[in-house]
């Protein structure tokens, strides 16, 4: 391995010398495509992001996909009620490998304003691996944006072999997500216990 | 538009048999209205749209209204006869109103521009009987109105075409809007609970911040 400070010397003097990692996930960070969904006011924030003024074509990802075969990220963009979850993760479940999500918007990071409501859904992380959160309501243009870059770096910094590879090189990791079924009183189960567990605000002993 | 009174009047005078009452409204609006007995209410509706003098053409809104079974208390004072001499008791006398749904519907002329006019329906109970006629023969506008307030209150319209619920799936079993609807207990964190949600965090142990 090539030490960064020494590799980014070298490209001062004209000598670009670069590995497979990085400049695999250089391919992959900058062509990140959202798949073309939203579900509420968010959504009109994202539309506004990839529109000329904020202009997300300079992060690779001005390409919305209508069909979740050919995208590689959910930005889960408005409230998602408890009747509209179990489509998301199908949706979810749709995409092919590598796969990231961004829970735009303090509705899809925990039910927002709707909370305590009876038909909202307390947060998209209780179903899904969210990679990043946006909070915000909406959040603007530029927050969305600062996802992307962070999303980016996030791909950026993964390393191809040992246990911090992206979950897409594990071939024991999941890749779908269980769906949850409508219940009498509420979505069965209501969160999934492997990804999501409720807070816990005691310190640990 | 004329007053309720005469509104009242108009609909008595037109609609045989039909009962009308009016609803008195305590509050700074004063916005009274007219409580339909339902097996007339469909022919009420369609006098009030076809009446040239009113011609009630725009269903704005339909919302329901739970009312619980209440017990009312007074005390009443009465004489009694008390070692063979009469003496004024106070007495406490309980009353209990069976509680019933009510569905309203606001009313409006677009052609004479005029309006509110509210309407209201009530079923006989809370439980087994909550059938009203619906309105959305009348005011097409109703339709999506009405399932909304058959999904959240459990009010059954008889003759809407599409009784089916809107905002919840069809698989669930309870109306949220109702009075006594326990919600799924799901309580994980709040920052600042107060009122309800404070005893909800009390309960789980996972409680209140910097406790």
């Amino acid at each position: 391995m090539m030490e960064t400070a020494l590799r980014s010397e070298l490209r001062k003097q004209g000598i670009f010398l670069t590995t497979l990692e990085e400049l695999y996930n250089w391919g992959r960070k900058n062509s990140v495509w959202p798949l073309g969904f939203g579900l509420a006011c968010c959504a009109i924030e994202m539309i506004a992001a990839s529109m000329a003024r904020w202009d997300l074509a300079r992060f690779g990802a001005e390409v919305f996909r209508p069909s979740p075969r050919q995208a590689d990220l959910m930005v889960v963009a408005g409230t998602v009620t408890k009747k509209m979850a179990p489509q998301v993760v199908r949706l979810y479940n749709q995409m092919a490998e590598p796969k990231y999500v961004i829970a735009m918007g303090a509705c899809a990071i925990s039910g927002g304003p709707f909370k305590q409501g009876y038909n909202v859904l307390k947060g998209i992380d209780r179903y899904l691996p969210v990679d990043v959160h946006i909070p915000g309501c909406p959040p603007r243009p530029e927050a969305l944006l600062h996802a992307f870059m962070t999303l980016q770096q996030k791909i950026a910094a993964q390393p191809l072999t040992g246990p911090h590879r992206p979950r897409h090189l594990i071939a024991a990791a999941p890749s779908e997500y269980p769906i949850p079924e409508f219940g009498a009183h509420d979505l069965v189960p209501p969160n999934n216990p492997e990804i999501w567990q409720p807070p816990s605000i005691t310190p640990a002993a | 538009m004329e007053t309720l009174a005469q509104i009242k009047a108009r609909i008595e005078a037109a609609v045989a048999g039909a009962v009308v009452e009016m609803v008195p409204n305590d509050s700074p609006s004063g916005q009274h209205s007219l409580w339909v007995d339902n097996s007339h209410a469909v022919a009420v509706a369609q006098f009030l749209r076809e009446d040239p003098e009113l011609r009630f053409d725009f269903c704005s809104n339909v919302t329901g209204v739970d009312w619980p079974e209440t017990e009312r208390t007074e005390k009443v004072k009465t004489t009694r006869l008390v070692d063979g001499v009469e003496t004024s008791v106070e007495e406490i006398r309980k009353t209990k109103r069976p509680g019933f749904l009510e569905v309203v519907y606001h009313l409006y002329s677009v052609a004479l521009k005029h309006g509110p006019l509210i309407l209201r329906l009530r079923t006989e109970n809370r439980s087994d009987q909550v059938q009203v006629p619906s309105l959305t023969p009348v005011w097409r506008g109703c339709e999506f109105q009405e399932r909304e307030v058959f999904d959240l209150f459990g009010v059954v319209f008889t003759g809407h075409p599409d009784l089916r619920r809107i905002l919840m799936w069809d698989e669930f079993t309870d109306h949220p809007m109702r009075k006594d609807y326990v919600e799924p207990d799901d309580y994980e964190y709040e920052p600042t609970p107060h009122d309800e949600v404070l005893v909800k965090a009390r309960r789980s142990g996972r409680g209140e911040a910097g406790t």
